[in-house]
């Protein structure tokens, strides 16, 4: 009996040691940037089954574990965009004010080739938003940038839910003029924006009202189910995180003050252009922002906008993330975060955690990412020089240890396409007319993220 | 109630006077300088950064050296230097001094706000050929985009027109001055054509405007370059009739055309023509024209120059890339496609620049663009030289601008690092050798609420 024991218990250790060893991704002698516990020289980072198993000096893996020498380089967290519509095949759902029952979730594309250009930037987390066309916007999803894999791997499961808000030019629609014979759309100022929000929320409690008289019998009558409200409840409850886009400082606060009466927390302000205007209003509500770096000047809205937003919001104790809501952007978050040390001088740990660990508190999700330490996600990204360097280079971006971005591939696969595409291109169907092919006359319509409806003439959405 | 309100009228009067004394007092201050806006225009001197790294861009690094600074400009560089006596001394240990970076690729003070504010954007005029059109004269030297960008180690940018096929001349101006006069440094710099594309693209809406055959879109840009020829014909031979004329004034006097009448230094390749141009076979169809027509050709933009970079070397077109912050077009296009581009361009024995081709209120990114370009194939020191000394060569004003030189206009930033780094700080900031005080919109804005507190007043 003992002996099977044993025995039972040998096979089970050795199968589970084949298992780990299967599973380990050992990075060695890094310069480690951990954005919780400083700055960690000659470091290895050993990863288990996709976590963060062991931070240490001369570890090792088990024998068939994938070792990356990170000699001479930098490892980061994953970057988190707190604020992006990569891999969004829609934006705006623009023709109400309130379209709360829509959903990011149903229009994710795996195959958006911004999500590949994003992970060569070391981002591995982005929180996809709603635009900002309306008052209250869709329900948002926060991803990992798991490019190859089927979309449902990419939607980090228990990750809160959240839903866009927008105050301001946006949703007032003061850059689009009415086509002949349409009718304008409700509000067209900034009083009339706050009134749709408030509106939505005394309507949502009724219809909280409602359903909590007919679970506690005291009607009979079971009230109808209402898409745009359920999710106005679950912010009421504070089982649904807002993340409002707005730039002026008043409409900012003219939030929190609603906000306030209606008794929940705004989880985020959005591009904050003015937020550092009201730090002390916002800090003491415990509301994060997520800015721009630096971006300015480029609509009436973002005139008063600084460089030094983050450092007077993060000397406030607001809780500050960077985001890019540009699929150009979100390329070089690093270095937007190296500007938090020259605008007004955001030490240098801090500064990362504005594109790392602040951005994963900001939508709930630091249990599992957004720092090197043991028993978080393994997504890391490791740069050829310090990352707030403008020489540095991301060589490989990983998530949950699977290697998602490797430049070395990169650039070994390049002949292999150049040669698949000269190859295309020889086609008859490839051909331009006039060169002997015969392709369609009208080329296949290739959609850009823009061009998909008329309310995205709202810009893009900054 | 009526007694608030007097007392409160007594107070602003009381307010009143106090600015009014106030004022007096900074009148005199201003009279004591050199009576220009103290806090915009800086103000001259002679100064001497010493125990600095001189970075000089045309020459060697000086580890431990002395820049000069007097009349506006460098009179004097090296390890060992003597100091006038007169000098105002910066002590540079531990600083470097950089040329100040030029960006030949934007379109500075003639956009302040692009969306919402159109009465604040002079970048397009009506019409196809504007070649009369100048930027010189819609640039605001009061653009808080001025202060913002130069704070950031920029001092002097190339500002375009935008728009039509003939956009107008750009101005290439120091961002420093009270006037349009103060600034310039050339005020005709450059004609900027919108170089005929092939596009196949109709529109947004494709419903209104379908895509366009591939053939009719050859067609149609050939059809627009002969349009083109015929503008340069044209002012050709408007200037001979005019010269024939001045020769000899018994012949016909032909009616003066402004707009033929700017075309003709152009023409005739006395100056540069900037050419906006992308892709690799509207850069061909470029060179083409320039070598017919026997221009001086630059290309602006660039994202497939290097594709076409024997061409542009062999006919000596430069290129201003301003495609650093750009995606790659194409969905198969490497991920760092542009960002190679520069290095390419180099390795090519091409010409060029790199530019921000902003509006303005981002060009004080331009040295990160370079950075950037030096992550990825550029060697820090041409990453340097393509915001210095290459743009000053483009644009024809090397002999004033782009490096740390005996002679050349005192355009100096001092820094604690290397320029194109995010983390460094600018210290010292000259424009034609007055040093300027690090202050914009920005820092005044960030002066007035850095330390504000929480009023908690309720709206009533």
């Amino acid at each position: 009996m003992k002996a099977i024991l044993v025995l039972l218990l040998l096979i089970f250790s050795a199968g589970s040691l084949v298992a780990q060893v299967r599973n380990e991704v050992l990075i060695k002698n890094a310069t480690v940037l951990t954005a919780a516990r400083g700055t960690l020289e000659n470091t290895d980072i050993l990863i288990r089954d996709g976590k963060i198993a062991r931070i240490g000096k001369n570890l090792t893996a088990g024998g068939g574990a994938k070792t990356i020498d990170a000699s001479g380089k930098f490892v980061t967290p994953g970057i988190i965009d707190a604020h992006s519509h990569a891999m969004m095949d829609a934006i705006n759902e623009g023709t109400l004010s309130v379209t709360s029952m829509t959903r990011i979730r149903d229009v994710l594309n795996p195959t958006d080739i911004a999500i590949y250009r994003a992970l060569a930037g070391g981002v591995t987390a982005a929180n996809l938003l709603h635009g900002s066309a309306n008052a209250i916007g869709g329900q948002n999803t926060m991803v990992k940038f798991k490019y190859g894999k089927p979309v449902e791997d990419f939607v980090i499961a228990d990750a809160p839910s959240g839903i866009k808000f927008a105050m301001g030019e946006n949703p007032k629609r003061s850059s689009q003029s009415a086509q002949p014979g349409q009718t304008l759309r409700y509000p067209r100022t900034r009083m009339g924006t706050l009134e749709v929000i408030r509106d939505a929320f005394v309507r949502a409690r009724d219809y909280k009202q409602s359903w909590d008289d007919f679970r506690a019998k005291k009607t009979n009558v079971r009230p109808r189910r209402d898409l745009e409200l359920e999710p106005m409840v679950e912010i009421l409850e504070g089982k649904r995180l807002v993340h409002a886009h707005g730039y002026r400082s008043d409409e900012h606060l003219n939030l929190l003050m609603l906000a306030d009466e209606f008794g929940f927390r705004v989880a985020t302000l959005q591009h904050g252009l003015e937020a550092y205007k009201i730090a002390p209003e916002i800090a003491r509500r415990g509301t994060g922002v997520s800015i721009f770096a630096d971006s300015w000047s480029y609509k009436l809205e973002a005139y008063d906008s600084i460089p030094y937003t983050g450092y007077i919001l993060w000397k406030n104790g607001v809780l500050v993330s960077i985001n890019s809501d540009s699929n150009e952007r979100i390329r070089r978050l690093n270095l937007d975060a190296a500007k938090m040390m020259k605008y007004g001088g955001v030490p240098e740990e801090d500064a990362l955690k504005m594109v790392t660990l602040n951005p994963a508190k900001q939508m709930g999700i630091d249990k599992r990412t957004g720092s090197i330490e043991q028993g978080k996600d393994a997504d890391i990204a490791i740069w050829t020089a310090h990352p707030f360097s403008v020489y540095s280079r991301v060589d490989m971006t990983l998530i949950e240890g699977d290697v998602y971005f490797d430049r070395a591939m990169d650039i070994q696969k390049r002949s292999e396409m150049l040669k698949e595409r000269e190859a295309l291109e020889k086609m008859d169907i490839n051909k331009a007319p006039g060169s002997g092919g015969t392709p369609p006359r009208i080329p296949t319509e290739k959609r850009f993220e823009h061009q998909h409806e008329a309310e995205d003439v709202d810009g893009d959405n900054r | 109630m009526r007694f608030l309100i007097f007392n409160f009228r007594f107070a602003i009067v009381r307010m009143v006077v106090a600015i009014l004394v106030s004022c007096t007092a900074s009148a005199i201050v201003f009279a004591q300088s050199d009576g220009s806006q103290q806090n915009k225009t800086g103000r001259a001197g002679t100064f001497a950064i010493t125990n600095a790294r001189i970075v000089t861009v045309s020459g060697a690094v000086i580890e431990n050296g002395t820049v000069v600074i007097q009349d506006g400009r460098i009179t004097a560089v090296g390890a060992s230097v003597t100091v006038p006596t007169n000098a105002e001394k910066i002590d540079g240990k531990g600083l470097s001094v950089y040329p100040g970076l030029i960006d030949a690729g934007t379109n500075m003070g003639l956009a302040e706000i692009t969306q919402g504010a159109n009465a604040t954007v002079d970048l397009t005029e009506i019409g196809t050929m504007n070649a009369n059109a100048k930027a010189i004269t819609a640039v605001n030297p009061h653009s808080s985009h001025v202060n913002v960008t130069r704070v950031n180690g920029i001092t002097t940018v190339q500002s375009s027109p935008a728009g039509g096929l003939i956009a107008g001349q750009s101005a290439l101006i120091n961002l420093n001055g009270s006037t349009q006069a103060d600034m310039a440094v050339l005020s005709t710099s450059a004609l900027v054509i919108n170089f005929p594309r092939v596009a196949t693209f109709g529109g947004f809406n494709p419903q209104a405007a379908p895509p366009v055959d591939f053939n009719d879109a050859v067609k149609r840009r050939d059809t627009q370059i002969e349009e083109l020829k015929k503008i340069f014909t044209n002012a050709e031979n408007y200037a001979r009739a005019k010269e024939a004329y001045l020769k000899d004034k018994s012949l016909t006097n032909p009616a003066t055309d402004l707009k033929l009448a700017a075309m003709v230094p152009y023409i005739r390749g006395q100056r540069p023509v900037i050419f906006t141009a992308e892709r690799e076979r509207d850069i061909r169809a470029v060179i083409k024209f320039v070598t017919e027509m026997k221009l001086k050709g630059v290309i602006m933009g660039g994202q497939e120059a290097w594709r076409a970079a024997a061409d542009l070397k062999k006919n000596d077109i430069a290129v201003v890339y301003t495609n650093i912050y750009t995606l790659p077009v194409r969905d198969d296009d490497a991920y760092d496609y542009l960002f190679e581009a520069p290095a390419k361009l180099q390795q090519a024995g091409v010409r060029f620049a790199i530019g921000t081709g902003d509006n303005g209120a981002e060009v004080r990114d331009l040295p990160y663009h370079a950075g950037l370009a030096g992550a990825f194939g550029l060697s820090k020191e041409d990453a340097l030289k393509s915001v210095t000394l290459y743009p000053a060569q483009i644009l024809g004003v090397s002999d004033t601008l782009g490096s740390i030189e005996v002679g050349k206009q005192a355009n100096v930033v001092v820094t604690d690092g290397d320029i194109l780094e995010p983390r460094t700080n600018i210290k010292y900031l000259f424009i034609g050798g007055r040093l300027l005080p690090l202050t914009s919109r920005h820092t005044e804005l960030f002066d007035s609420f850095k330390d504000r507190k929480e009023s908690r007043t309720p709206i009533p």
